[in-house]
């Protein structure tokens, strides 16, 4: 048993005390036990992992998830404090370390909340009712006569009530309730739930006390920089060392021992220069020799790997799904539509660079890091540091951004490595550079696109080719992506009778990695314009003709494909889907007169059990370039936690996607990334983002995904606004290779 | 050896001259609110004022802010509240908050030249800062706001709604 003098909890060993039990199938805990071996004199009720009330009534929610601009630091602590009728004022934060005993950690595929909404209820209701049975044999009543509501417990017959601060001793000593016996509050009781409550670190980001991974300082501690091997796969050949140690402050050149096999999480090796600090190990780095070896990889060249794979797509390929028969359909068609798509690599280029301290030192090593996935980092710094992963202690700072970037901890297991190396604490900081030149890139993809379409303009058969080299590849030689399919092309939810879903098995030359959205980013954009490309050759108005294609609301089950494969992740509900469609039309005036050169576009998107919908409108100029004027999104999440935060997603997400759909191209040259830069991997700015009207469609279904969900109907919507206003459709990303921006 | 004011207390920076400012606010002075972008003067995220002019601290060496006086968004106010901090707050600018020191000080910076800028002015100024969450629709309201609130300093009502917030406290 340990005290946390800083915060004033008493952090018990809960392994000791608590047996765990699993609640559902989301992977958080309860405690089914009490901490019966809690010291007398010290009153902390500890009724679980995620809540402890100490002897001053401070709620203290431990948040085990990352916080990187998404809010779930507030928004799971407000779940607690509503069931547990807490007064907001007396909650504290608390972000969990990285560790199995809080059962599920990852913090990316939107599923946070998705996850935790049931488990935190059930955590805060249960704390509630121990201190209203407290309560109740204190004053010698049933219990059914006391109620909690902020922060104390009220008998009702009698008006008296105490503070939760003097009922916690003996709360603790409540059996805890069965969770199946738990009443939780009904919609319309929410207090926290539902509401836009201020983040409550909201102070620190305005005065420049939030710390991130990059702010991290130990006494003693020493700083890296890192050269990586520029093309994957290859090794240090040799190098010299020489004129790096003349640098003045550089202590150490340390090799980074490179990993065969595929990329999985370690790192990229290379050879890492230690300094007094961040600049005069930037310095010694620059003044290293090295030679790299050549391997398959460093004859890549992107626009050639395009070219294949577009002609993939032109053949058939992997069967993910088939209805009816679309050949047949497509001969018997009264037209036909084709045409192909492609999406280049994008990189996350998140404003905190990749970052991560470790102090390694007597058979132990702590880290500090800005991770989305503090267990993968533990295991991989216990790789790398040859320790048990009880030794290793993760320390999950802010993230200043991540997008999926830093849910691969290679970054986690250099510091480590280095720390182990030299003796010292090490804190490694990635350069944009590094960032821009050495990430776990998203896919590129070519899409081929065929339909047919009856007398009246319907489509009667619906081909699509996906073709990509799949996020299996970092964990595999070789990896199809047709069960990520599931993203939009094997769940394509129209309603068309003909339909075929295929995919492929490229190599990958980069290390391929998930970007917000993942594969919803190129699939929404193929799906998105060529729905609108049919309304065209239909003759029909775009916004009309997705509505009917939507069809009548009704649920979707989807199941699965040849392969074995899960055609959707989840029931698809298109009233919903419809719903968030409508909402954005009328809202943007669908149908309405334009001024000269306005065009509008919409697009729809299913994911991460989601439904957004959004309209874009732009205006063109005489010289022929794009402004995007307003845009209108909405979302269907079911019941929302903090409503002011899912806004800020719609607004964050739709502004990723104008950076995906303007700007974003990775390229390569002799394997090599081509961009290093925000000067030549471009990402929106101010003066380009308009006015973003978000709706949050009100739902008490259960909680779906918000903080990737909103990015993928941006690019289809911009591109078919930018058809409607100049007649131009564009087929391949980014807008910016096209002269528009 | 280069003797800079930051945030009105003087230090003796025995560095390199060609250190930027910011490696120097960030590893030597220990004030980390300054953050790193891209060491190439694109993203804004390092923005202080020198002399009361927004620089680029990632890459303006020690050498040439040597005497002069350096305010970080540790200094900006005594009290953090600044109409532009208490603005961000009223409107939630943050997501991952990364950016928004620089984002404050370059406001910051525009509007002691630019009272009342309009919305095109807005855009203009601060499109070298940069945020990949996309909070620019919230920053452009929250200076407005702060605009606004300058000719009404004494109004405290504007930050009610984010104070007794401040309670977070991160696991050691």
């Amino acid at each position: 048993m340990k005290l946390k003098s800083q915060t004033g909890i008493t952090q018990l060993d809960r392994r000791e005390f608590l047996k765990l039990s699993g609640v559902s199938a989301s992977g958080l805990l309860l405690a089914a036990h009490l901490p019966l071996a809690m010291a007398e004199n010290q009153a902390t009720f500890d009724p679980s992992l995620f809540l402890a009330i100490d002897a001053a009534g401070v709620v203290h929610v431990t948040v085990a998830r990352s916080e990187m601009g998404q809010g779930i630091l507030t928004s799971m602590a407000q779940i607690v404090a509503d069931e547990l009728e807490a007064d907001w004022s007396r909650v504290k934060i608390v972000q969990a370390e990285g560790h199995e005993k809080y059962g599920d950690q990852n913090t990316d595929g939107s599923h946070s909340i998705t996850d935790g909404f049931m488990p935190m209820r059930q955590v805060g209701a249960s704390a509630r009712v121990m201190l209203e049975q407290a309560a109740a044999e204190q004053w010698g009543v049933a219990v059914s006569e006391c109620h909690a509501e902020q922060h104390q417990v009220t008998h009702q017959p009698s008006g008296k009530s105490l503070d939760y601060s003097v009922l916690v001793a003996a709360a603790a000593k409540q059996k805890l309730p069965d969770t199946d016996s738990l009443t939780l509050k009904s919609a319309d009781q929410f207090r926290y739930i539902g509401k836009g409550l201020a983040l409550k670190n909201l102070r620190d980001f305005t005065v420049g006390t939030a710390d991130y991974g990059i702010d991290t300082q130990l006494p003693g501690m020493l700083y890296a920089s890192i050269e990586r091997p520029p093309v994957i796969k290859t090794k240090v050949k040799w190098f010299d060392k020489t004129a790096a140690m003349k640098v003045n402050g550089v202590h150490a050149v340390i090799e980074i021992p490179h990993s065969p096999g595929p990329a999985l999480f370690n790192p990229a090796g290379g050879i890492a220069v230690i300094a007094d600090n961040t600049w005069a190990a930037m310095k010694g780095r620059k003044a290293l020799k090295i030679e790299w070896t050549e391997n398959e990889h460093s004859k890549d060249n992107s626009a050639e790997y395009l070219d294949e794979l577009r002609k993939t797509a032109r053949s058939p390929g992997i069967v993910a799904r088939v209805e009816g028969d679309v050949d047949a359909a497509l001969k018997s068609a009264a037209s036909t539509v084709e045409a192909e798509y492609s999406v280049p690599y994008l990189a996350h280029a998140s404003m905190e660079p990749p970052a991560a301290t470790a102090h390694y030192q007597d058979g132990f090593c702590e880290v500090w890091a800005c991770t989305q996935t503090p267990q993968r980092a533990r295991q991989i710094v216990a790789a790398f540091t040859d320790l048990d992963k009880e030794q290793v202690k993760v320390n999950v700072t802010l993230l200043g951004g991540a997008f999926g970037r830093k849910s691969k901890p290679d970054y986690v297991a250099e510091a480590a490595f280095l720390s182990k190396a030299t003796g010292k604490p090490i804190k490694v900081t990635w350069t944009r550079e590094d960032d821009i030149k050495h990430d776990y890139y998203h896919f590129i993809s070519a899409h081929h696109m065929e339909a047919g379409l009856d007398a009246s303009g319907k489509p009667s058969a619906w081909l699509h080719r996906a073709i990509y080299p799949d996020i299996g590849t970092t964990f595999a030689p070789q990896a199809n992506n047709v069960g990520n399919l599931i993203q939009g092309v094997s769940n394509m939810w129209y309603d068309i009778p003909n339909v075929r879903a295929e995919g492929g098995a490229p190599d990958a030359h980069l290390r391929i990695g998930w970007v917000r959205s993942v594969g919803n980013i190129q699939n929404a954009f193929a799906v998105g314009s060529f729905t609108a490309e049919l309304a065209e050759k239909a003759g029909r108005d775009a916004g009309e003709y997705l509505l009917e294609l939507l069809g009548e609301p009704r649920i979707l089950t989807m199941g699965k494909g040849p392969s074995g494969n899960a055609l959707s992740r989840g029931p698809i509900d298109m009233g919903r889907m419809r719903g968030v469609t409508e909402k954005v039309m009328k809202a943007a005036n669908w149908g309405g007169a334009l001024p000269t050169n306005h065009g509008l576009g919409v697009a729809v998107h299913y994911s991460f059990l989601s439904y957004v919908a959004t309209v874009v409108e732009v205006s063109a100029s005489a010289d022929g370039k794009i402004k995007v004027e307003k845009i209108y999104s909405a979302i269907d999440a079911g019941q929302v936690v903090n409503t002011d935060r899912v806004k800020a997603q719609l607004e964050g997400a739709a502004t990723f996607g104008m950076s995906i759909a303007m700007y974003g191209e990775i390229s390569t040259k002799n394997g090599q990334v081509e961009q290093d830069n925000y000067h030549n991997y471009q990402v929106a700015r101010i003066n380009e983002v308009p006015e973003i009207e978000t709706f949050i469609i009100e739902s008490t279904a259960a909680p779906t995904g918000v903080g990737e969900p909103g990015t993928p109907p941006l690019a289809p919507a911009l591109a078919n606004a930018v058809f409607a206003a100049t007649g131009k459709r564009i087929r391949d990303l980014p807008l910016v290779n096209h002269g528009l921006v | 050896m280069s003797v800079i004011t930051v945030n009105g207390k003087k230090h003796q920076l025995d560095v390199d001259d060609d250190m930027p400012l910011l490696w120097a606010l960030r590893d030597i002075v220990g004030l980390t609110g300054t953050k790193f972008g891209c060491g190439k003067g694109l993203c804004g995220a390092c923005t202080v004022h020198m002399d009361g002019n927004p620089i680029r601290s990632c890459s303006m060496p020690v050498s040439a802010v040597a005497g002069k006086s350096i305010t970080t968004i540790e200094g900006l106010s005594d009290d953090g509240n600044h109409p532009l901090q208490r603005a961000w707050r009223e409107h939630n600018v943050p997501q991952c908050g990364y950016c928004q020191s620089g984002q404050i000080m370059s406001a910051a910076a525009l509007l002691e030249q630019n009272s009342n800028p309009s919305v095109d002015e807005i855009n203009s100024y601060m499109s070298g800062n940069i945020c990949r969450c996309g909070t620019y629709t919230r920053i452009r309201a929250a200076i407005q706001t702060a605009a606004g609130e300058k000719t009404v300093m004494n109004d405290s009502s504007i930050s009610a709604v984010n104070d007794g917030v401040q309670v977070w406290e991160a696991q050691s």
